[in-house]
């Protein structure tokens, strides 16, 4: 087995007991990466000297102090939408397509403060929009379980990556469902954290009330490492909050009898691949096995999410992306007049998905519609607000279904952007809600495509939701099995 | 029809987009079935329910108006694509 197959725990212990090194570990993450993804397509940008040269110092300092982040010399993916000085940062759009950051995202601090080894960036939607990786201006990532299907989005290249150990593990994220719904299709771990938990600055903007940085890993134990390495207030954003980060890694053991656990009723209903209901079903008896207490229960405004969540995430995006207008930083086309370089650069720099959203958000917020859609939109953003809270009222997790169907093939939902939109119909109303949900794989369907079992947690309850997601793969292998990438069928 | 091609260009051009021919009227009935969709909110009767608002424990963040970066004008403008000594050069405003 390669090293680049190894968690960060496990990898982590080696490193300490002097049995690896952080460069050896690098290296094989490399020769897995030029073994491999020329066909799957999960980076944009590789940084192989300054990976060493971080590899070599983690060396040093895992030499000398031996208690240490849990990152030292772990070698890391980051998406293309955290900001990295002096390492292109281009968020699969051409309008960014040569922009090299003067600081970094404060997440990427606190990875390379921990001695983390940033191995380059990953493929995504542009400005993560999308659900399957499609839309990214470069190139399509493939799913390494079967490299004619989409990876899920817009984390697409992060949960390929991890995937298919081109990293230990990756952070990307998540504004309707954009990584727990890529770690669903690539049979991988994916934490959306609570809104406010962690730092957004640096992190280019798409729905600001939405956005949220998390980890996509190999298993659980990872993700509450990175967690807890990422978490915690930043003075740069102040929608951060000011609240201790637990020990998310220490609690995951503890038990989990009389643990009660939602199921919405609204959220296995007719358009979900039955292979999918079957197998979310089998993991909950599981549940249940070991000792969770399973009640029904109900989210009443389930089927408004998708609607919602276009209302308000274009509008925000419309906002957000007007800041791209080729002065400053990015691309820039020549044209007569200053009205005329903002509309060529803009409608040169961004893909198609991006103007439909910045179209729909323009005209949502525009004199005579706001009302009619912005603001019903955050009414009815209430309601489904409420519905989670009346909902934990009764229980203390709430388990559904990551993604309504496994990965589809690349180019099935390109034409029909509403068709795509409904794919994260699952994960969106957990945004509306700025609550924290966690995406672990819970079996495969006949064509030996992974799915996904989506734990929802209350706000700031990481702990809990990491706690039962760890009893769940504990107590089942799907974690541990791993794409071969058939590159011979092509 | 929800909305015209006439209200595709009218959005276009407050969003600083410039759009061909094609991508108008693709949009106009992408967005149009989009529109529709969302219709269903109206099924909705929402006139006594206040408009979402983030947790109120992130209201109101205050520090004190001090200088906590390092400017540094150079690492700026070296990433405009124009510019003019200490100046980003924009094309004429002004006729």
């Amino acid at each position: 087995m390669s090293l680049a197959a190894l968690t960060i725990h496990d990898a982590g212990e080696k490193l300490r007991a002097g049995e690896i090194t952080s460069v050896e570990l690098t290296e094989a993450v490399f020769q897995r990466i030029a073994a491999t993804d020329e066909h799957l397509h999960a980076y944009l940008t590789l940084d192989r000297e300054a990976a060493l040269a971080q590899a070599h110092a983690a060396g040093a300092r895992l030499r000398t102090n031996d208690a240490g982040s849990p990152l030292l010399g772990i070698p890391m993916a980051l998406k293309d939408n955290f900001l990295t000085q002096g390492l292109r940062t281009t968020a699969a759009s051409k309008i960014l397509s040569a922009f090299v950051p003067p600081y970094d995202a404060t997440t990427v601090r606190r990875l390379r403060a921990a001695g983390a080894v940033i191995i380059g960036k990953t493929n995504l939607d542009e400005f993560a929009m999308g659900s399957s990786a499609e839309n990214s201006a470069f190139f399509s990532t493939r799913n390494p379980w079967n490299l004619d299907r989409i990876p899920g989005g817009s984390s697409g290249g992060s949960a390929a990556a991890v995937a298919s150990d081109l990293c230990l593990s990756a952070l990307g994220t998540d504004t309707g469902g954009s990584i727990r719904q890529p770690a669903a299709c690539c049979g991988v771990v994916g934490l959306k954290p609570t809104y406010g938990r962690v730092s957004r600055y640096g992190i280019i903007a798409f729905a600001s009330s939405m956005d949220q940085v998390g980890p996509i890993t190999k298993d659980v134990r990872d993700a509450a490492l990175l967690l807890e390495a990422i978490a915690g207030r930043d003075p740069a954003d102040s929608t951060s909050v000011d609240r201790p980060v637990p020990r998310y890694s220490d609690g995951l053991a503890d038990n989990i009898k009389g643990l009660r656990v939602g199921i919405p009723k609204e959220f296995f209903v007719a358009g979900m691949q039955a292979e999918v209901e079957q197998t979310v079903r089998l993991a909950i008896s599981e549940l249940e096995k070991n000792g969770a207490v399973i009640e029904e229960i109900s989210l009443p405004h389930t089927e408004y999410a998708v609607a919602v969540y276009y209302v308000v995430a274009t509008a925000e995006a419309s906002s957000n992306l007007a800041r791209y207008d080729g002065m400053r930083y990015g691309y820039r086309a020549d044209a007569k007049d200053l009205t005329e370089t903002y509309r060529i650069t803009r409608d040169e720099g961004f893909g198609a998905e991006v103007k439909r959203r910045i179209m729909l958000g323009t005209y949502a917020l525009s004199a005579g519609y706001y009302d009619a859609y912005y603001l019903k939109a955050q009414r009815v953003r209430t309601l489904i607000k409420r519905d989670f809270d009346e909902a934990f009222k009764r229980c203390d997790v709430i388990v559904t279904p990551t993604a309504p169907t496994t990965a589809f093939k690349l180019g099935a939902k390109t034409q029909d952007p509403l068709q795509m939109y409904l794919s994260d119909i699952y994960t969106i109303s957990i945004n509306l809600a700025g609550l924290p949900a966690i995406s672990v794989p819970c079996g495969f369907d006949g064509d030996g495509m992974p799915v996904g079992l989506q734990i929802i947690g209350n706000h700031f309850d990481e702990a809990t939701i990491l706690r039962l997601a760890h009893h769940y793969e504990q107590a089942t292998e799907w974690h541990k099995k791993k794409p071969k990438i058939k590159i011979e069928d092509r | 029809m929800k909305i015209t091609i006439e209200e595709v260009e009218r959005v276009a051009v407050l969003a600083r987009l410039r759009l061909t021919a094609e991508e108008k009227s693709q949009l106009t009935q992408q967005l149009d079935d989009i529109l529709e969709y969302m219709e269903k909110l109206n099924q909705l009767e929402t006139t006594d329910v206040e408009p979402f608002t983030p947790a109120p424990d992130t209201a109101n963040v205050l520090r004190e108006d001090a200088v906590t970066n390092q400017p540094n004008p150079e690492a700026l403008l070296a990433r405009a694509p124009d510019r003019d000594g200490t100046f980003f050069k924009v094309p004429k405003i002004i006729e």
